[in-house]
């Protein structure tokens, strides 16, 4: 994983902010980058470390392509569901240190799902595009789940530092919103392809409801609590005041 | 009813015999290439063990009876989907465990001479049991080769009589919710019934199986009665019956109820109608990596496309 960018370390590791001008051995930051992230990353890797041993010590069921598929699928929803928990939990909780594992679980959400479309591919259809182009437009759970992998691939693309810099950070925000919509398709692609058990998809759907209610929430207090200075500052320009 | 010889479709034609043979093998190094060789010392064996009643020994092949490999005993008894017993494939042999099926009663009703409710002993003792080699296909895309314990379902039709009325037979499964926690939740329209035409029925494939492998049936298999009707669906092989019911009217079958459009009434297997969730032109059989061909009515077309003659099979899927 990259660093975040300048401002923003600088920041993170600036003395003054977490340390009251005591020379620390080890800043926060450093504790962030070295020791939290590093396991952070080893717990995200787990589940499909655990998949890998099953396999091959056979210990998957009977049909084990399909675990593979169900594995790596329901690991991309909740990578995608934790990534989108980071913001709604950073502002409740006030523990602005959660925004350095966003870009990480984000990029696993997309590995996972990659790995999931890449059983579908090879695993389950062993590239017979003449049937996966088929499946496309008639099993409309195949096109939501395509739709919601496709829709990542910009955002893994954008991902690093470098080029969030370049983009400027309001481009780089508005492209990155495309996540809500990779998570609403994930959810439908989900709630499609079950057969008649609807419990497990509508608890991801009730999740990701309940992460964009808080999004737009924040969104509404952020706009009232802005809405008197604005209206002030366009006062002293109409010459109002 | 004519017994014509079935298709004999040896499973080396489908699938070239060296990949056939080492298809774990084959998966474990296809899937997981690029894992690399740094976990190849957790590969303890490649073989799985294939536990089963070793007093079983397999009937010869013919119509009733494929040559194809077996699927293991512990695949048959732990890949299951028996919504009663939870929706995941591992549910039912994890939650099956304590089912009582004994004492068991089945109640036979409607256009029958001789209708009434029977101890399951009772009712099983005229018949003969024989094993056959079935093909099972599941709606799914999954496949596998069953060696069942049972006997026609013709031969309890002859026994009980139904009237000239009866046109149907509709057999429906247990509703216990305290001991099937499946159906505490509205999952599917409990309790779950499944029906076939009488000709269907009485046709010498479709049988009642009491066991696998040459034992008793286990719980999450079906225990202890149920039908296998192999050249369709396998949700259409109802489970742990309790009631037989003769009708003249086609029976309203659970998973028409609960999705019109993806399941009809004769869902008998066929690669040329797609299902709007799985492509039903190829399948997986159980422990192959690569997927097979499909065939028309799960390769027993020879022995049972004369009851659908004249009949548009797009229209009646």
């Amino acid at each position: 994983m990259g660093s975040r960018s300048q401002a923003c370390t600088a920041e993170w590791t600036s003395r003054s902010t977490f340390e009251n001008s005591i020379e620390p051995l080890v800043t926060v930051s450093e504790r962030i980058r070295f020791i939290a992230k590093p396991l952070a990353f080893l717990a995200c890797l787990s589940p499909f470390l655990i998949l890998g041993y099953n396999a091959y010590t056979d210990n998957l069921s009977a049909n084990p392509i399909d675990d593979i598929t169900d594995t790596t699928g329901i690991w991309t929803l909740r990578f995608l569901m934790i990534t989108l928990a980071v913001t709604p939990v950073r502002k409740l909780s006030k523990w602005n240190w959660l925004i350095r594992f966003r870009r990480m679980f984000g990029l696993f959400a997309f590995f996972s799902g990659t790995l999931h479309f890449f059983t579908y591919l090879y695993l389950d259809q062993f590239f017979l595009w003449e049937e996966i182009l088929a499946d496309i437009p008639q099993r409309p759970f195949i096109a939501a789940g395509f739709a919601a992998f496709v829709l990542m691939i910009p955002l893994a693309v954008t991902s690093s530092d470098r080029i969030a810099k370049w983009m400027g950070g309001k481009r780089w925000r508005r492209l990155h919103r495309l996540v809500y919509f990779s998570a609403l398709g994930g959810v439908i692609h989900y709630h499609w392809l079950v057969k008649a058990d609807t419990r497990d998809p509508l608890i991801y759907g009730a999740i990701l409801l309940a992460l964009m209610g808080i999004r737009l929430w924040f969104f509404i207090r952020e706009r009232i609590a802005r809405a008197p200075a604005l209206s002030h500052s366009a006062g002293v320009e109409k010459g109002l005041y | 009813m004519l017994i014509k010889k079935g298709e004999d479709i040896r499973s080396s034609e489908i699938t070239p015999e060296s990949v056939y043979r080492n298809r774990r093998k084959f998966l474990k190094t296809a899937a997981f290439a690029g894992a690399g060789a740094a976990a190849a010392w957790m590969i303890p064996d490649l073989t799985r063990s294939e536990p089963q009643n070793p007093a079983f020994k397999r009937p010869p092949a013919g119509p009733f009876n494929t040559d194809e490999d077996l699927t293991p005993y512990k695949d048959i008894t732990t890949y299951n989907n028996f919504f009663e017993f939870g929706t995941a494939k591992e549910d039912p042999s994890e939650n099956a465990g304590d089912f009582r099926t004994k004492p068991w009663s089945v109640v036979i009703e409607g256009e029958v001479g001789k209708p009434g409710t029977y101890h399951l002993e009772e009712f099983l003792k005229p018949y003969k049991l024989e094993d056959r080699v079935y093909r099972l296909r599941c709606v799914e895309g999954w496949s596998m080769v069953i060696p069942w314990l049972g006997f026609p379902i013709a031969d309890v039709v002859k026994e009980v009589q139904p009237t000239s009325k009866a046109k149907y037979i509709e057999f429906t499964t247990l509703y216990d919710p305290k001991q099937m926690q499946g159906q505490k939740r509205p999952v599917l329209d409990w309790p779950y019934v499944e029906g076939l035409r009488l000709d269907e029925a009485m046709h010498p494939l479709a049988i009642f199986a009491v066991g696998l492998y040459g034992k008793e049936l286990p719980n999450q298999n079906g225990a202890p009665f149920r039908i296998v009707v192999p050249w369709k669906y396998g949700f259409k092989s109802g489970k742990s019956i309790v009631k037989i019911r003769f009708t003249d009217k086609e029976p309203r079958i659970t998973w028409h109820i609960a999705a019109p459009n993806e399941y009809g009434f004769y869902s008998n297997v066929n690669p040329d109608v797609d299902h709007p969730r799985w492509s039903q032109k190829f399948e997986r059989r159980i422990g192959e990596f690569r997927k097979r061909r499909t065939l028309m009515f799960n390769g027993y077309g020879e022995q049972v496309a004369s009851l659908y003659s004249g009949m548009d099979l797009q229209k009646y899927f």
